[in-house]
């Protein structure tokens, strides 16, 4: 019975039978699409490889990422006992980036987990109701949207001190404005339709009706649109670090790593270019997967 | 009903164009007090004691009390938010901790520097960056295209200070091709007098074409770094906008009547295209000088940039606001820049339509 409820021909058949198997269908027709697009296919392996390598850290990384060998092993090139190297420390490279992937997935989920409810509030209630609320949101979402993203967490970082969890605090507040843009330009859509007059002749209230009718529907885009944010979250965490005010000494954030590399960079190239790559490589995975996905859900993009 | 609506947007041609300004205006003086008001709240959280950073830990109990007052930190929130607006609108951002001069006048000091970097870079994404989009919105689909988008993805995807170390490390120290950090050689450092405090054009005025050669050796990595992230996303507008109007069907006329094929491309569709492109080359104008505060970084850059962080790293919250204050304050005039442009541009929009 399972493997027949979700065989081939129950997804694209043209008469589903229910809400759920209509879904599914339409989200198979999705991946279907997804699949097609080389870049992005390639985008999403390097996510896959990125998710991966945080979780298996512990077996992946030969050596500590914290505690290196000062006396022996000082900024070694790369070899078969240091792939990428060894820093000033000592300490062994890929060990380093490796347990960084952890940090770079803190970094990207908790802002989006921060920033997504909170544009999409905002962006409802004030699409919502319009009038006053909505004049009062949307200048207030200008104001965060004026200044160039890193430069507005700087200030906040260098307000709430240096740290990652205080990184990941600035970012976010500097993330949300587009995605209350997008979701108050969805709720406009919406908020004259016939379903959302007939539930609030039913006496609905207005909470009810945004939580229940309206933020279901803005999801998608707005969860669309975080995913196309996700390279630019990591080069502003990146860059807060490489500017010592992200992670601090000695966690392995890939930025903070650039910058300790930095000073060694004429004869120990190695030290600032293997975490460049780290940073390249996940931006470009989620700007490719990004790419691909607005292709195939854009439906104006669609020839 | 269309044509009701088409003649009076004709007649009152001039009103609507006036009101969108004033609207802007309004737009802009409201933004602009809420800048003021964030940075008047970042001001306020920090966990530095602002008597302090001014008299120093060393003063007597009686000097901390006069400029606690002075300061006006026993009145009000609301009160001290007044004062600081009042002090900012006339020009006072307070005083650098760091360089103990009026932080405004550091800034403007240092502005012209980043000015130069990002008027080279957006000199270079646009005539690099609209060729390419047109380019590959014409050719869609092919080799060519794909070559763009991948070059844009690319661009969006480096960090962008360690593509500048690198750069330095290849063109500068072991290639030899490029000047090292900072805007110009040592060597001439003190022979250049600051005219307009834009190196090339300084150097330029004075005929001194040695200095100017070694300046334009100085901007060319950083530029072009610059330059390529701002080509990575005009290209990528370019594209889109030159394919909206390609499927247009004053183009399929244009063909029909046998109009040469360049000239549908570069003549038709890309002076249709220009209008949005003005405004997309605005905003990553302003997008730039957020890529300057790291480029600036890594290439000793004395410009505003380099500025916020040291200020940061000496904790001068003086210097680190008035900063964030001038770029976001910059930003939001570019932006107004972007959206008149488009009003005087667009006769749809200057109709309002």
């Amino acid at each position: 019975m399972m493997s027949g409820a979700f065989s081939r021909e129950w997804l694209l058949t043209d008469a589903p039978a229910s809400r759920g198997q209509a879904r599914a269908g339409q989200a198979y027709r999705s991946w279907l699409a997804l699949k097609s697009n080389r870049l992005a296919m390639v985008g999403l392996c390097i996510i896959a490889a990125l998710v991966l390598m945080a979780i298996f850290a512990d077996v992946l990384a030969p050596y500590d990422p914290i505690t290196g060998h000062l006396n022996t092993e000082r900024l070694l090139p790369p070899s078969w006992k240091h792939l990428l190297g060894t820093d000033d420390l000592g300490r062994d490279i890929w060990s380093r980036i490796v347990y960084g992937s952890r940090l770079t997935l803190m970094v990207v989920t908790l802002v989006a987990v921060i920033a997504t409810p909170v544009g999409l509030l905002v962006g409802t209630i004030s699409g919502y109701f319009g009038g006053f609320v909505d004049t009062v949101l949307m200048r207030i979402t200008d104001i965060f949207l004026a200044f160039p993203q890193l430069v507005l967490a700087l200030a906040f970082v260098s307000a709430l001190g240096p740290g990652i969890e205080n990184a990941i605090i600035a970012i976010s507040i500097t993330s949300w404005p587009p995605y209350a843009r997008l979701a108050r330009a969805e709720t406009l859509t919406i908020r004259n339709a016939d379903f959302i007059a007939a539930t609030q002749l039913q006496g609905a209230s207005s909470l009810r009706i945004i939580w229940g009718h309206v933020v279901p529907l803005c999801l998608s885009s707005v969860v669309i649109r975080v995913t196309l944010d996700m390279a630019g979250i990591i080069l502003v965490a990146a860059g807060l670090g490489f500017l010592g005010l992200g992670a601090q000494p000695p966690q392995p954030e890939w930025g903070a790593m650039i910058a300790e590399g930095r000073q060694f960079i004429i004869d120990h190239w190695w030290v600032a270019t293997m975490p460049g790559i780290a940073i390249f490589l996940v931006a470009l995975g989620f700007n490719f997967l990004g790419d691909g996905l607005r292709d195939v859900l854009d439906p104006r993009a669609q020839k | 009903m269309t044509e009701l609506a088409d003649q009076e947007g004709r007649r009152g041609a001039l009103p609507p164009l006036f009101g969108r300004i004033l609207r802007l205006a309004v737009q802009l003086a409201v933004t602009l007090f809420g800048l003021l008001f964030v940075t008047f709240l970042i001001g306020r959280v920090v966990p530095i004691d602002p008597v302090l950073a001014a008299v120093g830990d060393r003063a007597s109990a009686s000097t901390y009390h006069k400029v606690y007052i002075e300061l006006g930190l026993d009145k009000p929130i609301w009160e001290q938010f007044l004062i600081y607006a009042d002090h900012v609108l006339h020009g006072d951002l307070g005083k650098s901790v760091l360089t103990g001069r009026p932080v405004l006048d550091d800034i403007a000091s240092v502005f012209p520097a980043t000015l130069e970097l990002s008027t080279f870079a957006i000199l270079i994404g646009t005539c690099i960056g609209v060729p390419a989009g047109v380019w590959a919105a014409v050719r869609q689909g092919k080799l060519v295209d794909q070559l763009v988008r991948v070059l844009g993805l690319v661009g969006y995807s480096a960090p962008i200070f360690w593509l500048g170390l690198l750069g330095l490390l290849f063109f500068y120290a072991d290639l030899g091709w490029v000047g090292g950090p900072g805007r110009i050689g040592i060597a001439y450092q003190f022979d250049v007098t600051r005219i307009t405090g834009l190196m090339l054009v300084d150097t330029a005025l004075e005929g001194q074409w040695d200095a100017f050669w070694n300046a334009f050796s100085h901007i060319v990595l950083p530029g072009s770094l610059l330059g390529y992230y701002s080509m990575a996303y005009i290209s990528r507008m370019t594209r889109s906008f030159m394919l909206a109007e390609l499927g247009q069907e004053y183009i399929i006329t244009a063909r029909v009547k046998g109009v040469s094929e360049w000239r549908i491309v570069w003549g038709h569709a890309l002076r249709n295209a220009a209008v949005p492109l003005v405004t997309v080359i605005a905003l990553s104008y302003g997008y730039l000088l957020q890529g300057a505060v790291l480029t600036e970084t890594i290439f000793a850059w004395p410009g505003i940039g380099m500025y916020l962080t040291n200020s940061l790293g000496s904790a001068d919250m003086n210097a680190v606001l008035g900063a964030t204050l001038v770029i976001g304050a910059t930003f939001v005039m570019l932006n107004l820049l972007a959206d008149l442009l488009y009003t005087l541009l667009d006769p749809r929009v200057r109709r309002g339509q």
